[in-house]
This record gives C-alpha cells, sequence and structure tokens, in this order.
C-alpha cells in the first residue's frame, strides 16, 4: 500500500514530530512496505470473532481498587526531573497571548 | 572453576557455603566488567557505589548465617528499562538523557529485598523496539561469541552481559521476543513468563498489552531463582495477578516423563536456517529420550502473527510515547512556541525506528483506519490465542526454534526494518497470547554461533516450563570466546 508525503506530513503532525524532507521521503517508502505487508491480514476471516485487547489472568480480569488518597511522590523530587520549573510548577513557552 | 564464571545456582551455592563473599563476588565481576565490557559494550553504566553497599549488607548477613534467600549477595545487572531510584534511566533513548527516577521500579525494590546486589544498567534497542541492540543512542552492543554480530535485540545488553559471565543474572523485558531472541542468539537462558505474572510498575512502557519482565541466566535454576524473587502481585499494575508464585526452583528436577509436548508444524518452514533447524531436532529428540510425549500439532493463525504484532504494538507505542514531550522529564528543545516545542523536542530525542514505529502507530489509528487496522489485528490476535487454547487440550508445552537463524552481522539488517521485524517470527505469538515462553540453548552452528530452542506454556504454569526446559537445557555451559578474553 503506497503512502505519499502529504500523509506522512499529516501523520507526523498527529504524532507531534517534525521530520526532514529526507526524513518524509524515506518513512513514506518504509511505512508503505510495512503497510503492504500488513494488508495480508484483510484475507483472514475473523467473522464473529470478538477482539482480544487483554491476555492476562482472565480469571481475575482487571480488578478496580478503593479510590483512597495515597501519598504521591513528593513535589521537588518530581520537579527536579523536569527541564524547566519554578518550584511549584512545571514551566513551558507561553501560550496565550 | 572461579565462582564469578559459575552458571547463577551455582554461585548461589558457592555463597551459601561461604565457599565466596558477596564482596569478593562483586569485586570478581566489577573487575570482569572493567576488563571486557570495552569490547562488549552491554554496560550503559555501573552503580558501584550502591553495589558495594549491598555486597556489604549481604556479607554481613550470610556471615550471620541469616541470608534473605538464594539471590542473597549475587550480581545483577538490569535492562536500562527499569527505573531506579537516583539512578540515569534512558531506556537507550537520547529523549531520557539525564533523567534519574525519583522511585524504584518493583521488580528492583523485589530484587534489593532478596538482597541482590544491582551492579549497573544494561543496553537496549531505544524503548525495547528493535531485535539487535543496534537502535540504542549509545551505540550497539556486541555478541561475545563474534564481536562482528548483534547480540540480538532489544534486551542485548542483558544476554551479552550474561553470556560473558559479566553477571551471573540479569532482567530484561519483552514485547515481541526481546528476552528469548537475545538469550538464543548468546546461548543463555531467558524466560518471558505470563502476561501479569511480573509487576510492570516502574517499567519503561513500550505497547503495554504486551510487555512483560523476566529473568536471563546461564542456567534454568537460575532464572527460576530470579522468577521467584520478581513474581506476584502489585496493587500499582492493576494486570499483575494475584495467584500464588510457588518455588520454582523445588520442581525443576522431576523430569519430563508423561508431559505432551508439541512440535507446531508451521514453526518449521520457510525462512528457518536449515543449522538452526538441525540443532533444534536435537533438542526435541534429547526431550523424547527423557520421557516426553512429543507429538506434531498445527497453530494454522501463526502466519499472521508478525503482520498483527506490528499493528497492536506500533498503535500501543505512539500512545505510551505521547508522554515524551519535553515538559516533566527529558531532553527539551529550544523553541518559543509550544507546539514547536513538542515537534522539535520529539524529532532531536527520538532516534529513526522509534519515529517510524510512533508513524505506524498514529496511522493505523488516525481517523478512517481504526477498523481495517488496529480492531482487525485485535480480532486476529484473538484467533492467534485461540490456536494456542486448542493446542494446550492435547500437549503441555510447544517446543520450536527461537529464532530462524544464528546471530546475524551487525549492520546487516539496519536499511530493510521488516527484514529485521521477521527475526521474531517465533517469538511474538507468546506475546499476543499473554503466555510464558523460554529460550535455552541447544547447540552450535557450523560457525560456532548458539541456537536457542523455544518453548511456550500454559498460561501461569511457568513450573513446567521450567522443568521442560532444565531437561533441555545443556549439563555443560560452554564459555564464548569473550568470557575468556579471546
Amino acid at each position: 500500500m503506497a503512502i505519499d508525503r502529504a500523509q506522512v506530513r499529516h501523520v507526523a503532525r498527529l504524532a507531534r514530530l517534525a521530520l526532514s524532507e529526507e526524513e518524509e521521503e524515506r518513512f513514506a517508502a518504509q511505512l508503505g512496505h510495512v503497510l503492504e505487508y500488513v494488508e495480508r491480514l484483510q484475507a483472514v476471516d475473523v467473522a464473529g470473532v470478538e477482539p482480544l485487547s487483554f491476555a492476562g489472568d482472565a480469571a481475575a480480569g482487571l480488578p478496580l481498587r478503593e479510590d483512597e488518597p495515597r501519598p504521591s511522590l513528593p513535589r521537588d523530587k518530581v520537579l527536579a526531573q523536569a527541564p524547566e520549573h519554578n518550584g511549584e510548577a512545571f514551566l513551558v513557552p507561553r501560550i496565550l497571548e | 572453576m572461579k565462582p564469578e564464571l559459575l552458571p547463577l545456582s551455582n554461585v548461589a551455592d558457592a555463597l551459601a557455603s561461604g565457599a565466596v563473599s558477596p564482596e569478593a563476588l562483586l569485586e570478581a565481576s566489577l573487575a570482569r566488567i572493567r576488563a571486557l565490557d570495552g569490547r562488549l559494550h552491554a554496560f550503559l553504566r555501573l552503580t558501584e557505589n550502591e553495589a558495594r553497599t549491598a555486597a556489604k549488607a549481604a556479607g554481613q548477613r550470610r556471615a550471620s548465617g541469616k541470608p534473605l534467600g538464594p539471590l542473597d549477595g549475587v550480581p545483577i545487572a538490569l535492562k536500562d528499562i527499569f527505573c531506579m531510584e537516583g539512578v540515569e534511566t534512558t531506556c537507550g533513548s537520547k529523549i531520557l538523557s539525564g533523567y534519574a527516577p525519583p522511585y524504584d521500579a518493583t521488580v528492583v525494590r523485589r530484587l534489593k529485598q532478596a538482597g541482590a546486589v544491582i551492579v549497573g544498567k544494561l543496553n537496549m534497542d531505544e524503548f525495547a523496539m528493535g531485535s539487535s541492540t543496534e537502535n540504542s543512542a549509545f551505540g550497539p552492543t556486541r555478541n561475545p561469541w563474534d564481536l562482528t554480530r548483534t547480540p540480538g535485540g532489544s534486551s542485548g545488553g542483558s544476554a551479552a552481559a550474561v553470556a560473558a559471565r559479566l553477571v551471573p543474572g540479569a532482567l530484561g523485558t519483552d514485547t515481541g521476543g526481546s528476552i528469548r531472541q537475545p538469550a538464543a542468539l548468546v546461548g543463555c537462558a531467558g524466560l518471558k513468563p505470563t502476561y501479569g505474572r511480573v509487576s510492570r510498575f516502574g517499567v519503561i512502557a513500550f505497547a503495554s498489552s504486551l510487555d512483560q519482565v523476566g529473568p536471563f541466566a546461564q542456567d534454568v535454576r537460575g532464572v527460576a531463582h530470579l522468577l521467584a524473587a520478581i513474581a506476584g502481585h502489585d496493587p500499582n499494575d492493576q494486570t499483575s495477578s494475584s495467584r500464588p508464585v510457588p518455588d520454582y526452583a523445588a520442581g525443576l528436577d522431576r523430569g519430563v516423563r508423561g508431559l505432551r509436548i508439541g512440535v507446531p508444524r508451521e514453526y518449521f518452514g520457510e525462512g528457518l536456517s536449515p543449522e538452526v533447524e538441525k540443532a533444534v531436532r536435537a533438542g526435541i529428540e534429547k526431550l523424547r529420550a527423557a520421557g516426553a510425549e512429543v507429538r506434531e500439532i498445527s497453530l494454522p493463525n501463526s502466519p499472521h502473527a508478525i503482520a498483527t504484532y506490528y499493528i497492536v504494538a506500533t498503535a500501543e507505542a505512539s500512545s505510551n510515547l505521547a508522554r515524551y514531550d519535553g515538559v516533566r522529564y527529558g531532553h527539551r528543545a529550544k523553541a518559543s512556541q509550544l507546539l514547536e516545542m513538542y515537534e522539535k523536542t520529539r524529532a532531536e530525542g527520538f532516534g529513526a525506528e522509534v519515529k517510524r514505529r510512533i508513524m505506524l502507530g498514529t496511522y493505523v489509528l488516525s481517523a478512517g483506519y481504526y477498523d481495517a487496522y488496529y480492531l482487525r489485528a485485535q480480532k486476529v490476535r484473538a484467533l492467534i490465542r485461540r490456536d494456542f487454547d486448542q493446542a494446550f487440550a492435547t500437549v503441555d508445552a510447544t517446543v520450536s526454534p527461537t529464532s530462524p537463524t544464528t546471530a546475524f552481522k551487525l549492520g546487516e539488517k539496519m536499511d530493510d526494518p521488516l527484514a529485521m521485524y521477521l527475526n521474531d517470527v517465533y517469538t511474538v505469538p507468546a506475546n499476543l497470547a499473554g503466555l510464558p515462553g523460554i529460550s535455552v540453548p541447544c547447540g552450535f552452528d557450523s560457525k560456532g554461533l548458539p541456537v536457542g530452542l523455544q518453548l511456550i506454556g500454559k498460561p501461569f504454569e511457568e513450573e513446567t516450563l521450567l522443568r521442560i526446559a532444565h531437561a533441555a537445557e545443556p549439563s555443560e555451559h560452554r564459555l564464548p570466546p569473550l568470557a575468556e578474553g579471546r
């Protein structure tokens, strides 16, 4: 299945990835190649088959816990990993003028 | 033989008998890393100070006759995907350079509680995406049997470190074969437990419905000791099972008499190297000779596994990796606008394979394509699981090659993503179906490269799987040339 440069640009925007022209060209070819390979699934008969999204402990399922307040990680330790912060919050470039 | 060259279970025995101390064992391990890892590049960084403190404490417990268990004082290394408090954790990516997590992953905490001495963090394909460790942002790891070849991936650092006897045990993760394939390519044992057997809290996520943590060791008994230490319920991972954790090492010697082992014919078709097939068939004969009942079976949907996997895994990855936006941790690009900051940060921080998979995953989830790709893949996934459920009505495990070839040359598949993906043809079905799988060595090809034999078992029946693996593994473990300093 062919995929063109415009589609690559659209997907890159959705994924928040800035691509160079060279990358756009390379990914168009490589993604097309992989999409062509996965096309084979269209021939599989899946009529009446329920999709499988959880392949874990079927007997237990995914139990929920009580929604009770618990201590979180200390704020200073978490903020210390941020590229930019003011001691109380993460800082990002201005969003509103 | 020097204790640091022994398989993990013998190292544990040597510690228990007092033949070696945890401190001496750690120093021997660090000396081997210093001598050999310049050529191997299994380690991204060492945690020498923490390790010395832990070894000293283990030594005191051993000396006073109060060890915490078989792992007390055993040097262990971690794939760089596991968060360790205060220790840089990069997941093989530039985007996490300098990131020092504020907490330990549950498996790291459990290893520490078992007395294990954590010596450092191991190389990997960026975000565990790859089958050769060449996608690491910090350069590839090499195969200790032939330094021009790959150790496999994505947990290539873990596999290479264990095979070269830099450490007796290591942890990795397996999303599509990332423990079993490198174990096969370097000639050690590597287990992917059942989905839900081991907590993934603090393990950097790739594809959440497939990711599972597991151990590497030279011997199956070592794998059993490590699994016993890390398995079990964790309230911080909703998918983790609360089933009791058995003593996995206890039943290993019970043999395979009466067990039924299926040979799926789809795993012996086109693309399988004749030399790999020969060694695996010999391994199957060994199981038959030990009393197992071997029969041919069919897993008819196996040929769809790679296509299914590369839709499901990339879709989940595109969602999981959205968190790397330059706001809370890791790299941030210089930019005056927020959107520009996101796009540039991710462009600068991610390598080519990670970008490719984010693009593919975003594409298959995008408007108009969801039903045709992701939903359909999840339905085929159900068929793959159904194949195993039907097979397990008549057999206790399946046996096959782990990988279609032995270790390939560095660079050989880097320009052809699809050729690289096809390495995982025999390993991805267990991830899609959530089943436990293990690779154990079963011989060598004519170039002297190791061949791996894969066993896949019923959900949460790791005990049976390990018992069969123990019957299949070699009684002696040959040292790779690098491990002997050659």
